[in-house]
């Protein structure tokens, strides 16, 4: 007897062959003229400047902690959704507990200004007579316009 | 053997492959790629226990979310270099040789002399337990207490995690 | 003989979405052309209907290039996971009632698990692999940027995503995809039932199927071509098609979770025969489909991208909130 887990696992291996399959056929059909300049990091067709590995905003980290912490609770709504039409108000009332205590962090986070990301600020240059091309950090884009 | 048992071995021996190809890679990225075939390993093996709330909830927060954090450390760190990895063990090595070796000599007695008395018990209703409405009813019964703890848990996460950022920006 | 009407229903699936798959690309440049008030592909074939042929044997006959710097196996392993990925959500959708045909009856669904919705969750999780390592193995800057923010936007709009099904499920009281759409009998379609949640829902399914507005894990001016700047011939051909794939999925989950799925209302009354009435049910669910897709489409063409921090803005600070107050709405609604 196959269960549907089974035929979820031959969907998945069907799939998996179909694809491979489409990357071997055209392996033994495609042209292969391989040559250095052609094999070197694309970057806009200047030589490609230091490591790529750059060093990364501790922002996507912070944002994947907190989304691990969130995805355990909307795990735990799962069986709760599907109960609570027979428990009625005790279920309401104890994953409202549940959900007060995650919000009250949510808000922590929030106005720990966690969840805020850099708003880009335009520098703006600008031609002033006698002086020359001048930028100035702080010119509303607005203003921009007015020059 | 039965189709069950078929799967079942498939399954550990891909698990303990997984995990073990895990801790030999130099590459990062490859030990995080087999953790993730061990997840899914486990997963199965879930499955196959007629548990399913847990098996989706394995791929949909361990290797979902978990495993999204790992490999986000890995580009955070900058591991181009294998090298920077090494360590050195020393003292540490021969601790871990020597708690293994007492696990394996602790397993090995269950094995040996508790098996033959302890026939598995299957419950009754075995069939509907790993089902999320049987999860859903036990939870708000039986397991209230622990489920409401755990948001106090998840709060210290939170703010575990906004403390740890801080720590680095300041810098 | 059991292993014959599972396979039979996975072979008939996969002609279908691949199928939609390379005429959805012709849909989506011929609407686009449209849009900007050009012609778009009309050459092969009659009216351009042989371009998908057209390009799929371009793809196949294009040179791999693998950059010399790139992890070899990571880089071909990451197309592979996307499409496998996109196209394995489709096991437990139904797309038609049962059918009668040869003297039994045929479910119109691959695997009827009792984790339907949790399943495509902990699927539509997994796509942010396909992604983030192709980001990564490619050793490039853009790759590696846009994978590294895809991958924030996907986990940050999966939490919503989740949290507005929650809304479903505390109506219909069930994971299976089959009893949601039963559920939904005679025009009790979730979209006005829970409008909220199927507001955020869709959004986040953008989100999540990287379409525009929330394109920006390759967002052209900014990062060349993405996570994919490294791919050629079928691996990018691979990657193409499960962005298309996804945008099936997303699709007909939405149909099935909020439109109604196959159900066709008053279609069991008029007295046709039960084949006639399955297989207008089938049809009502392509329609269905094929209408939500347009709307991707034209949502595409029509409106600019959003700003890195403006898309984190909106996933936390407004989508999260929303999904939150409408689990609080639904549940106040339900008790009184």
């Amino acid at each position: 007897m196959l269960t549907d887990f089974g035929r979820i696992l031959i969907f998945l291996l069907i799939g998996a062959v179909f694809t491979g399959g489409g990357l071997v056929a055209s392996w033994l059909l495609r042209p292969r003229r391989p040559y250095p300049d052609k094999l070197s990091t694309y970057e806009c067709g200047e030589e490609p400047i230091g490591e790529p590995w750059v060093k990364f905003n501790i922002r996507f980290y912070v944002v994947a902690l907190i989304f691990i912490v969130f995805d355990v609770e909307v795990v735990f709504l799962f069986p709760w959704a599907l109960v609570f039409k027979e428990m009625g108000m005790f279920a309401f009332v104890e994953m409202a507990v549940f959900l007060g205590i995650l919000i009250v962090g949510y808000a922590y986070v929030w106005v720990k200004g966690d969840l805020d990301w850099d708003k880009p600020s335009p520098k703006v240059s600008r031609y002033v007579k006698g002086v020359g091309v001048v930028s100035d950090e702080s010119v509303d884009v607005t203003e921009q316009v007015a020059v | 053997m039965s189709f069950e048992q078929v799967v079942f071995y498939f399954l550990a021996v891909l698990a303990a492959f997984s995990a073990v190809m895990m801790i030999l890679q130099r590459n990062p990225v490859n030990s995080a790629l087999y953790l993730i075939l061990n997840f899914f390993c486990l997963g199965g093996l879930y499955l196959t226990l007629n548990a399913q709330f847990i098996a989706m909830v394995q791929v949909l927060v361990y290797a979902g979310a978990i495993m999204v954090l790992f490999l986000f450390v890995i580009m955070l760190l900058n591991l181009g270099d294998d090298r920077r990895l090494r360590e050195h063990l020393g003292l540490r090595m021969y601790l871990g040789i020597g708690f293994s070796v007492a696990l394996v000599l602790e397993l090995l007695f269950i094995f040996l002399f508790r098996s033959s008395n302890s026939a598995v018990q299957q419950s009754a209703n075995a069939a509907e337990m790993g089902t999320v409405e049987y999860v859903g009813k036990v939870l708000f019964t039986r397991f209230l207490f622990p489920f409401e703890v755990t948001s106090l848990l998840l709060l210290a996460a939170i703010v575990g995690a906004v403390i740890l950022a801080k720590k680095k920006t300041a810098e | 003989m059991d292993i014959i009407e599972p396979l039979v229903k996975i072979v008939f699936i996969f002609l279908i979405t691949l199928t939609t798959v390379a005429y959805l690309v012709l849909v989506e440049r011929r609407v686009s052309a449209f849009i900007q008030n050009r012609i778009g592909p009309n050459r092969v074939g009659p009216a351009g209907l042989l371009q998908p042929v057209a390009d799929i044997v371009k793809l196949f006959l294009k040179e791999d290039i693998v950059p010399k710097a790139a992890n070899k196996f990571v880089h071909s392993l990451a197309p592979l996971i996307s499409l496998v990925v996109a196209m394995t959500t489709f096991a437990v959708i139904p797309f038609g009632n049962s059918i009668h045909l040869f003297g039994r009856d045929i479910k119109l669904m691959i695997a009827d698990v009792n984790v339907g919705i949790l399943y495509i969750l902990a699927l539509s999780s997994l796509g942010v692999y396909g992604i983030t390592l192709s980001g990564w193995s490619s050793n490039n800057k853009y790759s590696l940027l846009g994978g590294l923010r895809s991958s924030a936007q996907m986990i940050s709009y999966e939490l919503s995503m989740g949290l507005s099904i929650i809304g479903v499920l505390m109506i219909a009281g069930t994971l299976r995809l089959d009893k949601i759409v039963e559920s939904q009998a005679q025009g009790m379609w979730y979209f006005w039932r829970t409008p909220i949640s199927f507001i955020t829902f869709v959004i986040a399914s953008f989100a999540e199927t990287n379409r525009l507005p929330f394109d920006l894990p390759e967002a052209e001016p900014e990062l060349v071509g993405g996570y994919h700047t490294e791919y050629s011939g079928m691996k990018f051909g691979l990657f193409f098609l499960a962005e298309y794939a996804n945008m099936i999925t997303a699709s007909a989950i939405i149909v099935t979770l909020y439109l109604g799925g196959w159900q066709l209302p008053f279609v069991g009354h008029i007295g046709l025969p039960d084949l006639a009435v399955s297989l207008l049910q089938i049809a009502a669910f392509g329609v269905k489909v094929g209408l939500v897709l347009l709307f991707f489409i034209v949502i595409r063409w029509t409106i600019p991208r959003f700003r890195y921090d403006q898309l984190m803005n909106i996933g936390w600070k407004v989508m999260l909130p929303l999904a939150l107050a409408n689990i609080l709405i639904t549940g106040v609604a339900l008790l009184w």
